[in-house]
Order: C-alpha cells, then sequence, then structure tokens
C-alpha cells in the first residue's frame, strides 16, 4: 500500500467525517436542547439537496442553489417544529419516533409528488470540477477539499456560537435545565424553534453539498441519517465537539477499514473470499467502533448524561 | 339475519367480480413509491401501454406497490392470488422480492412472467415451467460486459459490485466471459453513495479498465465522481446505470462511457419504432430498457391469450413459450429454461440536443442463452 494512496484515503475519510459532522451537529442540538429523537433529520438532508438541484437547474448557478439548500431546510424545519414538534417535547421518545417516522413518509412521497420518482441532476460548478496536485504528488479532487474546508469553517463557526454568543448561552443553559431558563425569562419556544431551524439548516445545506457528488433521489437522506445517530452517539449527546470528533473518528473507520481491512486479510487467504470477508467487516467497523466506545464510556466521548 | 348476510355477500361478490368471466386477470407486484421506483413505473407504463394499445375487453390489471420490501410483496402476492383470483403474476423488480414471491406463486399453479428480476436460482435448479422471464437471467448483461472487455483487448480490469448475491453474480458473470487479468475486486456496501476511497484504489491499481455494477443511485454517484477525479481509464457497466430514468442526473459525467443492453431505442424494426413513439407520446418522456421489458411482457401475455384460455394451464403455457409476439427486441425467443436466448448489444452515451441517450455501437453476444438452463429439469 503506498503511502499515497493512504494519505488520500486520509483526506477521504476527513471528507466524509466533516460532512458528517454538518449533518450530525442539528441532530445532536436537537437531542440535547430539547430532548427529542428528530428521525426527519434525513429528510431535511434530502429536502437541501432536492432545493439545490432545483435552484441549480432553473439559474445555473451553484452557490444561489445553497442559499437556496439553506433556506429551504430552516423553512421548512421552523414550519415542522411549529406545527409538529412543538407538540412532542413532552412526550416520551416512543411518541417522538412514530411522529418523526411519519415525517419521513410525508416527505419523501411529496418530494416525489412535487419532483417525480427519477433522480434529479446537480453537479460540481465547473470552478470547483477537477482535481489538484497536492504536495507529495497526491491528485485529489477540488471539490472535495472545498468540501472539508467548508465543514471545518462550520465547525469554527458553530463554537464561536455556542461558546461566545448570547443564543450560545441560552442554547447551553436550554440543555442543563430547560425549566430554569424558562422561568429567567427567556421565550423558550422561540429558542427551540431557531435551534431546530439552524439544525435543519446544517442539514440542507450538508445535502446540497453532498449532493452535487451524488444522486439526488428521495430517500436520500435515511442512510445518512443512520451515520449521524452513529456519531451523536459516540460523541455524547448534545455535545458539539463530541460529533466534531465523533464524526471525523467514524468518518475515518469507514473509509480506512474499507481499504486496509480487505488488504490485511489478503496477507493470509485466497483474494477472493478477502475481499468478501473484509468487505463485510468493514460494513461493521463504525458499529464496532460505537460499540467500544460506549462500553468504555457509556455516555459517549464528551456526553454529559446518558 | 342470514338472508341478509347472503344478499350483502352476494352483492359484494358483483362488484368485486366485474363481467369478465372469459377474461384473465393480471396482478402487477412492482416498486412505485421510495427510492428504487423510477424502474417499477417504467415497467408499469410500459406494460400499460401495450394493454391500451391492443384495446382488449378480456384483460384486467390489478397494480400494487411493493415499496421494494420482500415482506410487503409477499402480503401482496397472497392477496392477488386469494381475493382478486389473479391468473397471471407480474412486475417485480428486484432478486429478493422474485425469490420471495415466485416459487410460492407457481407452486400455487399460477403464472409469473418476470418483466425485470432475473436471479440465477430460478433460471437453474428453481426453475418451474409456469414461470417466464421476459428480460434476462442476471448474469447477461455482465457476461456481455466481459465480452465486450476482450474485443476491446482490456487485459487488466478492476470490478467492483455491491456486497448482495446479484452483485456477486454481476462479477461472476463478468469473468466468465473475460479472458484478461484482474487489477483489482471490490464488494462496496450496497446503497452507498460514497465511492472515493474505491477511486483511490483504481487509480494506484493500474488498471486499463474498469467494470462496475452499481444499479440506480449508486451508479450516479459513481460515475459523477470519477469524472471528478480526473481519472481517465475505460469505464464499462451494465445498461442498469444507463438507463434512460438517470442518465439525465448522471449529465456529462456518463457521455462516451460503454455499456451493455439487451434493448436500445434504436433497434432497428417496426416494433420498436412504433413503441419509442407512442410511449413519448403517452408519458412525455423516452423509454428505458425497464419500460421495453414492460411492454415486451404484456405482448407476450396477449399473444399466448389468442391462442390458448388460462384456466387451459397447459395450452396457456405451450401458448407462453411460443413467444410468438412482436418484440421491441426483435427476434425473441425462450430456451429450456423459459428464459430468452437473445442479442445483447454494445451501448454508448450520448447526447442528442439536451437530452443524454443511448447508441448502439455493436453486439456484444447473439443469440446467447444462461449457464444455468443445464441445471433446469421441468
Amino acid at each position: 500500500m503506498s503511502m499515497i494512496l493512504l494519505a488520500e484515503q486520509v483526506l477521504n475519510g476527513l471528507q466524509l467525517g466533516v460532512m458528517l459532522f454538518v449533518m450530525a451537529a442539528g441532530l445532536t442540538l436537537v437531542f440535547g436542547v430539547m430532548g427529542l429523537i428528530n428521525l426527519a433529520h434525513g429528510s431535511l438532508f434530502m429536502i437541501g439537496a432536492f432545493a439545490a438541484a432545483a435552484v441549480a437547474g432553473a439559474t445555473g448557478s451553484f452557490l444561489l442553489a445553497l442559499i437556496a439548500a439553506l433556506s429551504a431546510a430552516a423553512a421548512v424545519g421552523a414550519l415542522v417544529e411549529v406545527v409538529v414538534i412543538r407538540r412532542l417535547y413532552d412526550r416520551d421518545h416512543l411518541d417522538q419516533v412514530l411522529a418523526t417516522f411519519a415525517l419521513i413518509l410525508i416527505f419523501s412521497e411529496g418530494t416525489r409528488w412535487i419532483f417525480g420518482s427519477f433522480p434529479l441532476f446537480l453537479n460540481i460548478p465547473p470552478y470547483l470540477a477537477g482535481p489538484v496536485t497536492l504536495p507529495g504528488g497526491i491528485e485529489y479532487p477540488l471539490y472535495r477539499l472545498t468540501l472539508i474546508t467548508i465543514g471545518l469553517s462550520i465547525a469554527a463557526a458553530l463554537f464561536w456560537l455556542i461558546n461566545r454568543t448570547r443564543l450560545g448561552i441560552q442554547i447551553r443553559a436550554g440543555e442543563n435545565d430547560r425549566e430554569m431558563i424558562a422561568a429567567l425569562g427567556v421565550d423558550i419556544s422561540k429558542l427551540y424553534t431557531i435551534v431546530f431551524a439552524l439544525g435543519a439548516a446544517l442539514a440542507g445545506l450538508a445535502g446540497a453539498l453532498v449532493g452535487a457528488i451524488q444522486s439526488v433521489q428521495v430517500g436520500m437522506g435515511e442512510p445518512v441519517l443512520i451515520l449521524a445517530f452513529v456519531v451523536i452517539v459516540i460523541g455524547g449527546i448534545g455535545s458539539i465537539k463530541g460529533a466534531l470528533i465523533a464524526a471525523i473518528l467514524v468518518g475515518l473507520t469507514d473509509t480506512l477499514g474499507g481499504v486496509l481491512l480487505p488488504a490485511l486479510f489478503k496477507q493470509f487467504m485466497e483474494a477472493s473470499a478477502a475481499t468478501s470477508i473484509g468487505s463485510s467487516l468493514a460494513s461493521m467497523a463504525i458499529y464496532i467502533l460505537m460499540a467500544v466506545v460506549l462500553i468504555w464510556r457509556p455516555t459517549g466521548l464528551f456526553g454529559a448524561r446518558a | 339475519m342470514k338472508l341478509k348476510a347472503l344478499a350483502l355477500a352476494s352483492c359484494m361478490a358483483a362488484l368485486t367480480a366485474p363481467v369478465a368471466a372469459e377474461g384473465l386477470k393480471v396482478g402487477m407486484i412492482t416498486t412505485l413509491s421510495g427510492g428504487g421506483a423510477g424502474l417499477g413505473i417504467d415497467v408499469r407504463d410500459g406494460f400499460m401501454l401495450a394493454v391500451s394499445q391492443a384495446d382488449r375487453k378480456d384483460i384486467e390489471v390489478v397494480i400494487e406497490d411493493d415499496q421494494r420490501k420482500p415482506d410487503i410483496a409477499v402480503q401482496l402476492a397472497d392477496k392477488m392470488i386469494q381475493s382478486e383470483k389473479v391468473d397471471v403474476l407480474t412486475g417485480i423488480i428486484w432478486s429478493n422480492l422474485a425469490m420471495a414471491v415466485v416459487p410460492a406463486a407457481v407452486a400455487q399453479g399460477k403464472f409469473y412472467l418476470s418483466p425485470n428480476a432475473g436471479p440465477s436460482v430460478l433460471a437453474g435448479k428453481g426453475c418451474n415451467p409456469n414461470y417466464f422471464n421476459v428480460a434476462w437471467q442476471n448474469d447477461n448483461l455482465h457476461e456481455a460486459g466481459g465480452a465486450y472487455a476482450n474485443t476491446a483487448d482490456y487485459k487488466n480490469s478492476f470490478i467492483l459490485a455491491p456486497n448482495y448475491p446479484a452483485g456477486q453474480d454481476a462479477l461472476t458473470g463478468y469473468k466468465r466471459m473475460y479472458e484478461g487479468e484482474l487489477a483489482g475486486e471490490l464488494f462496496t456496501k450496497l446503497g452507498q453513495t460514497d465511492y472515493a476511497s474505491e477511486i483511490a484504489q483504481i487509480r494506484a491499481s493500474g488498471a486499463d479498465s474498469v467494470y462496475f455494477f452499481l444499479p440506480g443511485g449508486m451508479g450516479i454517484s459513481f460515475l459523477k465522481q470519477y469524472a471528478d477525479s480526473g481519472l481517465d481509464i475505460p469505464v464499462v457497466g451494465p445498461a442498469f446505470s444507463f438507463d434512460q430514468g438517470i442518465l439525465q442526473a448522471v449529465g456529462d459525467a456518463a457521455l462516451g462511457v460503454v455499456n451493455t443492453s439487451q434493448w436500445n431505442k434504436d433497434i432497428d424494426n417496426a416494433t420498436n419504432a412504433q413503441f419509442v413513439k407512442t410511449f413519448q407520446e403517452a408519458y412525455g418522456r423516452l423509454p428505458s430498457l425497464y419500460a421495453s421489458q414492460g411492454f415486451d411482457t404484456a405482448n407476450l401475455l396477449m399473444s399466448a391469450m389468442d391462442v390458448a384460455d388460462v384456466s387451459d394451464a397447459d395450452a396457456f403455457r405451450t401458448a407462453l413459450q411460443a413467444a410468438d409476439f412482436d418484440s421491441t427486441r426483435g427476434d425473441f425467443k425462450f430456451g429450456s429454461n423459459n428464459h430468452p436466448v437473445q442479442d445483447i448489444y454494445v451501448r454508448e452515451v450520448i447526447k442528442e440536443g439536451d437530452i443524454f441517450t443511448n447508441k448502439i455501437i455493436g453486439t456484444a453476444l447473439s443469440d446467447h442463452a444462461d449457464v444455468y438452463a443445464a441445471d433446469c429439469k421441468f
């Protein structure tokens, strides 16, 4: 295994990780602040991608598409919070799972109703297309480098928001004791709507960014949702720092596991059996990681509560 | 009370079983919602186009959505057989759903005409005289891929497919025909959307060609990412990643890519020309290979209805085996295991105006049957 290939795979893992972080950040905030399990987070990812594809198709501008994805997902998020989610805060997790699962079905079939059953086209803008040569002779797609940069900038912005702003203080306080901050005169329902819309906007942005190199189709959010849940469980529920570290950990484990495990088995096995066993183990790798972390730290890496 | 119930029951019976006593009832179980809905919709539309063009009074079609879930497909099949009393079942897209439904349905004496899935078991040891496949056996297009690689003089292929039965069949099919060396062989996760790691391995492997089987959205993701990676090794795949429904979503990344298919819209015969024209008029889009398979399935069924009544199962079966209908593929006949013996073409993705579509550039395999027929003993 050459060093160039390994370095390229580390970059791939990092890129997957930061995109997972953008997706998981909203999920962990909503879970941490409001105690709500939101299965429909993947639908917001899909809405972002579809809004971006529609706007990019109409205007040809990728930047406008990203703005559309952000605002469409934020608007849908705020609407859903006011109409449905708000009624679920006092219910137990089972009711929340049931209601948000219903939202997945409604969003999926609604999207099909509007956009049809065939995948939409959304492509990388020409100025970000193609590979660049990095130091060491690694050829790496410029777009993926851009994704890494955007993801890390969003992480930095979120840290600033949570740790340095008034809204951040309210969010942190809401995580600890929601009755108390309501008693102190903070409009808790407005805070919840803002947090939910923020999480939705980030999911929508991730959908649009990732949609450009994947397939924009109904149901695209669900596989990502599962990974995002793995991330927030490993990172500790409610912790942005935990989500970032866990996302990068999951991204690297998933990518490097897929490359290294089959190669490892090839050392002492016949090639096609090694490929088959290695690939199967690699798809389990992140769940094994999750199990190990939970045995070691039952509340996740940075979780305050179980 | 008893009388009332009886009257009610007969009313219900009158409502649910309309006039067509002599006719034939078809149950179509296909995928109309969820991620794979495009395929089911195309099969349904192709099938219904043929039915409406024939303008027959003696055929009734019941359509249900299986949501791509085997358990739902099984429930629907039971319902169609027991309460709808269908004579013929059709429509299933996915091999795992077909495996769940077909053996039980044919065991109850129903006919099953497959417009898409062709798992190897149903072509070989598990074949049944009442099961007809109008599309292909799963390995066929991949075998054609391997045959094309030989003629294109590829010596060092990198091959990849999802880690599930149809994916393993695909790579087996390719290797059955391909005579060169393998630069690498990879199984990806089913439903995987990011192929950066695989593309990096292809780059490092020194391959002279890539063969991939990644149906639907997986193929869209792979092709877009492959085009953006700067790799220029030729890519070959089966038609499933280049059908009319998804080509527009892949865009320029698919242009010039070679793929294998048993059908294309430019196959030169009157039936096909008429099919492509009327499909566009009826639905406002170009037909895909799935639509052509649905269309052929309906025409095969109706050709048998012209000769025999479905209540006479032996005569109806013989009429189906004769395959006396005008296929969009031109020549069409069944092998000894009721699977097609047909030509498989090599196509190239081109752009016609603003629309991405395929053009036939050669024939990979002529009169090709599947290898499992030898294991099939009726």
